[in-house]
């Protein structure tokens, strides 16, 4: 007999394991909702898969009675639209700040303290500044996120740089290289799949600053849905929303890693 | 007047002395391998051929002024590993030196000049024996085409002096082999100035015009650090025999077991 740390399932017994989980939850959520509503057949706390299919069905498929909106769609969009903004901006600036920073000792010197100090600001505990000072509408979200990942995209974009071998900076510049062309030819190049790496890693939190900011202060989004229902104890909407959440994370973080492997291939060739 | 001067060069960090009196001239077109035992200041010295490392003491000439502090493209550089650029093919490895050189603000070319930058670096890649693999990306080149990479690339640059920093160290002994023919025929034909630095005192003995070893004289079991290193043999290459091989041999072998325990 092979010691278990030497032993791996095939292929299809991988997907059935992997499977598993999920099965066992839904199964027994299924129970657990059965059973209740046979206590209590109006209960609210685990409606049953068709009354969630019902609720989804009303807010997907057929227009607001009020705005004539799709509701779920409409929240998608927000939701996503906003997201989207934090983490491009973030992004852009984590990965401009990360090369000046990581490259340049004198920018180094002078940035270094000041990002790292930001950084241990909880940015939830800044929301009432930012919706002080950029009201209620889309730009304080989109802050929210950004100031909420940027410095850890940054930290992160600068440590990336500092680890790229000291013997490829020298090689570069006995090639001729000024300082802005190490940037752009050396650098950039190479940190361009960390910094796809750095926003796989910020999905949650960009996803947590999104939805305490439009839980706080919106009239859509996802994230202002799920809250707005919590008062009638619509777990019939709040779970599938919870669940459509989960999925789109899932897929970004999917299409992200897909895209870095497609351009990148020497840097996942080199994972293994 | 020599190329490159060293007059009573001393490195210390600190209480550590790295190098002691180091008194050598090179003359153009000279292939100088250098040994010496781990932690006797090779890399040292060659850093400060590089221009990442200063003197501390004493002087080093480059045309009889003082080395430039900072790496140039007048001294190109091949390290054991990390020597070239993962995030290009060879063909783009190599082309690189020309789009520095020609697109200060892109670092790109396009049209006419890069097709020109790409004939070039063929060229240099046939000379090296790496034609067939102009779009491999270097985790797909073996250690020794990886190496060879890495001085068709230098040698774009067409520098004055090529500094090689145990270039063949990670090699198995068969491509070792090959990549001495290699180097010893590109110093041929180009006439460029060689430092090698090597583990391998073998090595030395065939390669180049001339060999040094870099050793303790002086030598402190209770502290290792008190005294540098210096060049203890400068010897040309042809007269060297295998008296002189046990002589360096057994003396590297001593302060290596010194340094050891």
């Amino acid at each position: 007999m092979k010691r278990l740390i030497n032993r791996y399932p095939d292929r299809t017994l991988k997907l059935m394991l992997g499977a598993l989980p999920f099965i066992i939850i839904f199964i027994a959520y299924i129970m657990a909702s059965n059973a209740r509503l046979e206590e209590n057949s109006r209960d609210k706390l685990l409606p049953s898969l068709s009354s969630m299919t019902k609720a989804v069905d009303k807010l997907a498929m057929q227009p607001s009675k009020r705005s004539g909106e799709y509701l779920f769609w409409s929240d998608t969009e927000s939701s996503l639209t906003r997201l989207g903004l934090g983490i491009g901006i973030s992004a852009l600036i984590g990965l401009i700040f990360g090369i000046v920073n990581g490259a340049i000792p004198y920018v180094r010197a002078n940035l270094s303290p000041f990002i790292t100090a930001i950084s241990l600001v909880p940015p939830l505990a800044v929301l009432p500044i930012l919706f002080i000072a950029f009201g209620l509408g889309e730009l304080s979200k989109v802050v929210l996120i950004a100031i909420g990942i940027t410095p850890f995209i940054i930290r992160d974009m600068q440590r990336n740089v500092m680890e790229l071998p000291s013997e490829q900076m020298i090689k570069a510049q006995t090639l001729g290289a000024s300082t802005w062309l190490i940037i752009v030819r050396v650098v950039l190049p190479q940190v361009l799949p960390r910094l796809i790496g750095a926003l796989r890693l910020s999905l949650g939190a960009a996803w947590l600053f999104l939805i305490a900011a439009e839980a706080i202060a919106s009239t859509d989004g996802l994230g202002y849905r799920i809250f707005l229902v919590r008062r009638y104890l619509a777990m019939d909407i709040i779970l599938p929303y919870v669940v459509w959440i989960t999925f789109l994370s899932f897929f970004i973080d999917y299409v992200l890693k897909t895209l870095s492997e497609r351009l990148f291939p020497w840097f996942h060739a080199e994972d293994k | 007047m020599a190329m490159i001067e060293a007059k009573n060069l001393w490195k210390e960090y600190g209480d550590n002395v790295v190098l002691e009196q180091v008194n050598v001239k090179v003359e153009e077109g000279e292939f100088i391998t250098v040994v010496g035992t781990s932690g006797c200041g090779k890399t040292t010295f060659l850093k400060m051929l590089l221009g990442i490392e200063q003197p501390t003491r004493g002087e080093l000439l480059l045309d009889g002024k003082t080395f430039p502090d900072e790496p140039g493209e007048d001294r190109g550089i091949v390290f054991q590993k990390y020597s070239v650029f993962p995030h290009l093919t060879v063909l783009k490895n190599t082309m690189l030196a020309v789009e520095f050189e020609q697109a200060p603000l892109l670092g790109k070319l396009f049209g006419k000049k890069r097709q020109q930058a790409e004939s070039e670096a063929r060229e240099i890649l046939q000379l090296v024996g790496l034609e067939n693999a102009l779009d491999r990306y270097p985790h797909e080149l073996s250690g020794g085409m990886q190496q060879r990479l890495a001085i068709a690339q230098a040698l774009m640059k067409k520098p004055r002096i090529l500094l090689l920093d145990e270039p063949f160290g990670a090699l198995d002994p068969g491509i070792r082999a090959d990549m001495h023919e290699l180097i010893q025929s590109l110093w041929k034909k180009t006439g460029l100035t060689i430092f090698m630095i090597t583990h391998d005192l073998a090595e030395g003995f065939y390669l180049g015009t001339r060999l040094w070893v870099f050793d303790k004289i002086r030598l402190d079991a209770q502290n290792m650090n008190a005294y540098g290193a210096c060049v203890t043999y400068d010897i040309p290459v042809g007269k060297t025999d295998t008296e002189t091989f046990d002589d360096i041999d057994n003396s590297l072998d001593k302060s290596r077991k010194v340094l050891l325990n």
